[in-house]
């Protein structure tokens, strides 16, 4: 009446053995931390006795899985930023403008003159042609320049919008080259975010893409937002600029296509630059912390080939007049050139202390970000707060789990002794499955294996009184036991899957620690169902194989 | 000695005065309404945008001196108050300090923020920001719309999968005590005026996931005595189904409370409203599967012939297999 399988049994006890296996690490958190990062340097080729004795800390053969410790029980900070995606249209467009002229002045018998207007929406081209008789020539031949787009929706689509409006041939991105164009800043954006994160070195990071165009950074260990911030907020867009001249009244208008910056170290002094960069960050290829001549801090650096090519052509031609380098609308310096440079490698001097010339190293290395960013949301949590909620959670867990266990007893006796082994299979269960797949612990998740503790019991407690009732009816223990599961089953799955739904939908719609607590209470409800119907009836089912009582008390 | 709770044999009349325990419900979701639209909530910064700093000093906290010190920046509306938790020394003095979102979309800028901590440390040099959370005001909106879907939705799917696997008279019961449950935890929430923010929501999907659960295990005990006794009153049945269930009722609603208590003590003040909330859920979860939903389910009828094979009628029952 009570049979179940050899293989299924011993599938059960080894599940529940594995469970075991796998939540047993985290009883030792710290050293098996220590010994996962010994063994992850190691194997990035460094060694040392410090190193060696802390991989000793832990076996290697034994599993050493751990549950990641979300922000709020580390300790660390979180930024949630948004990319102007549309700054980079206006970049773009700009760099269409020589190639635009060229194409033009090719046919400069037909439509004259080429102009570049002046433009309200940074991210519209205006081009005017001298000759308005020329004009259709002229708007053909821009069209030229439109590429075929490969898109899912859009048959046919170009990556331009070209159209004439008055005498004017007017330039804008397609919306499909928009779409597109958003989506590899954001790209670029997340990459760039995580080679500066990756440059501190901070453990575990998480850089992710939320929604169309915002990034969601979480860096366990940082001491403050503000820190990271500083880190990634920076664009550390680098540019070479021809000068025009040199001010002292910032409210000077500059002409067409040029631009004013102020000089980063000295306060009142203002330079007035061509619009349009020689060369660009984009073009650099490395940047290290160096000195000068004078000692003093400063960054030097080197360009790719096409860069290279395109600064000692400028400096070959420009000998003896000054060179702004300008850091996100800053000028850092305007050294005058002094000769041609070849190689295309070069300094960059201001007034950096040892720090700040590291650090732009760093910034310009791992590249300029393509477009400015917003943060809209920040936190930062102490680690000591961490720990206290961790202590606490701890405590308060063990304190629920033995006020469980022994109202259990008090209740069904030697069944509640059944049903409490299963739980404490249940929360290892939880926990391996944590480790396993890499989940994130927070403190509502604490909250919700403690609330599974409580309600873990509820599928064990169905079982117990279905037995209870069917021991009034039934003819002897064994059939009891069994009609108990039989018709407890439906209610278990039916209260079981609802709430399971819940979670599905939490973790689904949720953010943050939200979801956190949807993963526990999820995987709380699939390992609780399991116990009741798998372990305890397994263990009800050994236990009476050998003792074969005539009646059971429940 | 076992301890026994429940009798075996109980024979409470439990839907006997299902109109008073009705109006009850009922009369307590209105005033959960009106005290959700004259008092409102006390939402934190995660739905109306602003900052929060938890700050902890050695020295007692002294609101008035933080107030007026923060208050010369001129960042707008202050809130402050003392965190008070059993386990905190004299040593250990903990306040959350709430300031108004600020113009723009963004959230604090690290400038204003440095000042206030200075400003801050001024009053008081032991003083220790354990933690700092900004939202700027475009962030809280999206997140109050994605809380209020998530709520509709899991009500929604919970509707769904009841009407499946009952009967929609089934159905719209538990979603009338689900309801039930979301606007009494609201106007509590409003009458106490304890912070409401996302984790909250948090504890009302897993209020509903409770209360549901409760429900339908009364429910799935109602149909199979439907099966059972096709003859007797609706009403019967429903009280025979109660008290058949209600030892388990009250056993998982204890586990369920005694680990519950045991976080809200001890698990530290940053979860203790999140632990309330789940507290209260459970009560009137267990209350509302009994007067809010089988009254329902017996105020709409339901029919009483379950022996055929019901699959083309909506209702399906798991195999009770081998």
């Amino acid at each position: 009446m009570l049979q179940i399988p050899l293989w299924k049994r011993a599938l059960v006890i080894l599940i529940c053995l594995s469970a075991l296996a796998f939540s047993l690490p985290n009883l030792f958190y710290e050293r098996v931390e220590r010994h996962n990062d010994a063994v992850a340097l190691m194997e990035l080729g460094q060694d040392g006795a410090d190193l060696r004795a802390d991989r000793a800390l832990w076996p290697e053969w034994a599993p050493s899985y751990l549950v990641n410790l979300g922000l709020d029980l580390r300790g660390g900070a979180h930024l949630l930023a948004e990319v102007h995606v549309s700054d980079v249209y206006a970049d773009r467009i700009d760099g269409l403008w020589p190639e635009v002229r060229d194409r033009l002045r090719d046919e400069r018998a037909v439509v004259g003159n080429v102009r570049r207007m002046p433009s309200d929406d940074a991210a519209v081209l205006r081009v005017a042609v001298s000759n308005p008789a020329g004009i259709d020539r002229a708007l053909e031949v821009v069209r030229e320049l439109a590429r075929p787009m490969q898109t899912l929706t859009g048959i046919g689509a170009r990556d331009l919008e070209v159209r004439r409006e008055g005498d004017e041939i007017v330039v804008t991105l397609s919306e499909a080259e928009r779409l597109a164009t958003d989506d590899r800043t954001m790209r670029q954006s997340l990459e760039i975010i995580r080679r500066r994160v990756d440059e501190v070195g901070t453990r575990e990071p998480t850089i992710q893409r939320q929604g169309a165009d915002r990034i969601l950074i979480q860096v366990p260990g940082i001491g403050s937002a503000a820190e990271l911030k500083d880190l990634i907020g920076t664009t550390a867009r680098l540019t070479f600029h021809p000068v025009i001249r040199q001010t002292s009244d910032g409210d000077t208008v500059p002409g067409p296509r040029e631009v004013i910056y102020p000089s980063m170290d000295d306060p009142g002094v203002y330079y007035v630059l061509e619009q349009t960069p020689v060369v660009t960050g984009e073009q650099l290829v490395d940047a290290q912390p160096d000195f000068d001549q004078n000692s003093r801090p400063a960054v030097s650096f080197r360009f790719n080939p096409a860069g290279g090519r395109a600064f000692g052509l400028y400096t070959a031609e420009n000998i003896g007049s000054p060179f702004a380098i300008v850091l996100d609308g800053e000028v850092i310096s305007a050294p005058v050139i002094q000769s041609h440079i070849p190689g295309g490698s070069g300094i960059i001097t201001g007034r950096f202390t040892v720090e700040e010339s590291t650090q732009l190293a760093i910034l310009l290395r791992a590249g300029a970000l393509p477009a400015e960013m917003t943060f809209l949301e920040e936190r930062t949590i102490g680690p000591e707060l961490g720990q206290d909620s961790i202590d606490a959670g701890k405590i308060a867990a063990i304190v629920a789990m033995g006020a469980v266990l022994l109202f259990m007893i008090l209740s069904y006796g030697f069944f509640g002794l059944i049903a409490n082994i299963a739980l404490m299979l249940n929360v290892a269960m939880i926990f391996a499955l944590l480790s396993l797949i890499g989940a994130t612990l927070t403190l509502p998740g604490i909250a919700g294996i403690v609330l599974t503790i409580g309600m873990a019991v509820d599928a064990n407690v169905l079982v117990f009184e279905r037995i209870r009732e069917e021991m009034r009816t039934a003819r002897g223990p064994a059939r009891a036991i069994q009609l108990g599961y039989e018709k407890a089953l439906s209610a278990i799955l039916d209260a079981n899957i609802t709430t399971f739904i819940t979670a599905a939908i939490l973790f689904t719609l949720g953010s943050g620690p939200v979801r956190g607590f949807a993963v526990t209470l999820g995987l709380g409800i699939i390992t609780s169902v399991f116990t009741a119907l798998f372990v305890t009836r397994l263990m009800v089912v050994f236990w009476f194989e050998r003792r074969r009582p005539k009646t059971i008390e429940i | 000695m076992r301890l026994k709770l429940v009798p075996e044999q109980t024979s409470v009349n439990f839907l006997g005065s299902w109109r008073y325990t009705f109006s009850i419900s009922m009369l307590l979701m209105v005033l959960s309404a009106i005290a959700f639209f004259s008092i409102g909530l006390n939402f934190g910064i995660d739905f109306r945008g602003g900052t929060s700093i938890r700050t902890e000093a050695r020295q007692p906290v002294d609101v008035a001196a933080y107030r007026s010190a923060i208050g010369t920046l001129s960042v707008g509306d202050i809130a402050i108050s003392e965190v008070f938790d059993p386990t905190y020394g004299p040593e250990r003095n903990v306040a959350m300090i709430r300031i108004q979102a600020q113009d723009g979309d963004e959230a604090m800028t690290p400038e204003i923020l440095a000042q206030v901590e200075l400003a801050l440390q001024e009053v008081d040099a032991t003083l220790q920001f354990t933690s700092v959370e900004s939202v700027g005001p475009k962030v809280s909106g999206e997140l109050v719309q994605s809380a209020i879907l998530a709520v509709v939705a899991a009500l929604a799917a919970v509707l769904f999968y009841i009407w499946l696997r009952f009967e929609w008279q089934f159905a719209l019961g538990a979603v009338a005590a689900l309801v039930h449950d979301i606007v009494l935890t609201i106007g509590l929430f409003s009458v106490l005026q304890i912070r409401f923010d996302l984790a909250i929501i948090a504890a009302l999907l897993t209020i509903v996931g409770y209360s549901l659960n409760d429900t339908v295990v009364v429910f799935d005990r109602i149909r199979e005595n439907l099966i059972k006794y096709k003859k007797r009153d609706i009403l019967d049945v429903m009280n025979l189904s109660l008290n058949e269930t209600l030892s388990r009722t009250v056993i998982t609603s204890l586990t369920t409370l005694l680990a519950l208590g045991s976080l809200f003590v001890l698990g530290g003040d940053v979860i203790r409203g999140f632990v309330f909330a789940m507290i209260w859920g459970v009560v009137v979860g267990t209350w509302s599967s009994v007067f809010v939903a089988a009254v329902v389910v017996k105020w709409l009828g339901v029919k009483r012939d379950w022996s055929k094979n019901d699959s083309d009628k909506g209702g399906t029952q798991f195999a009770t297999g081998d």
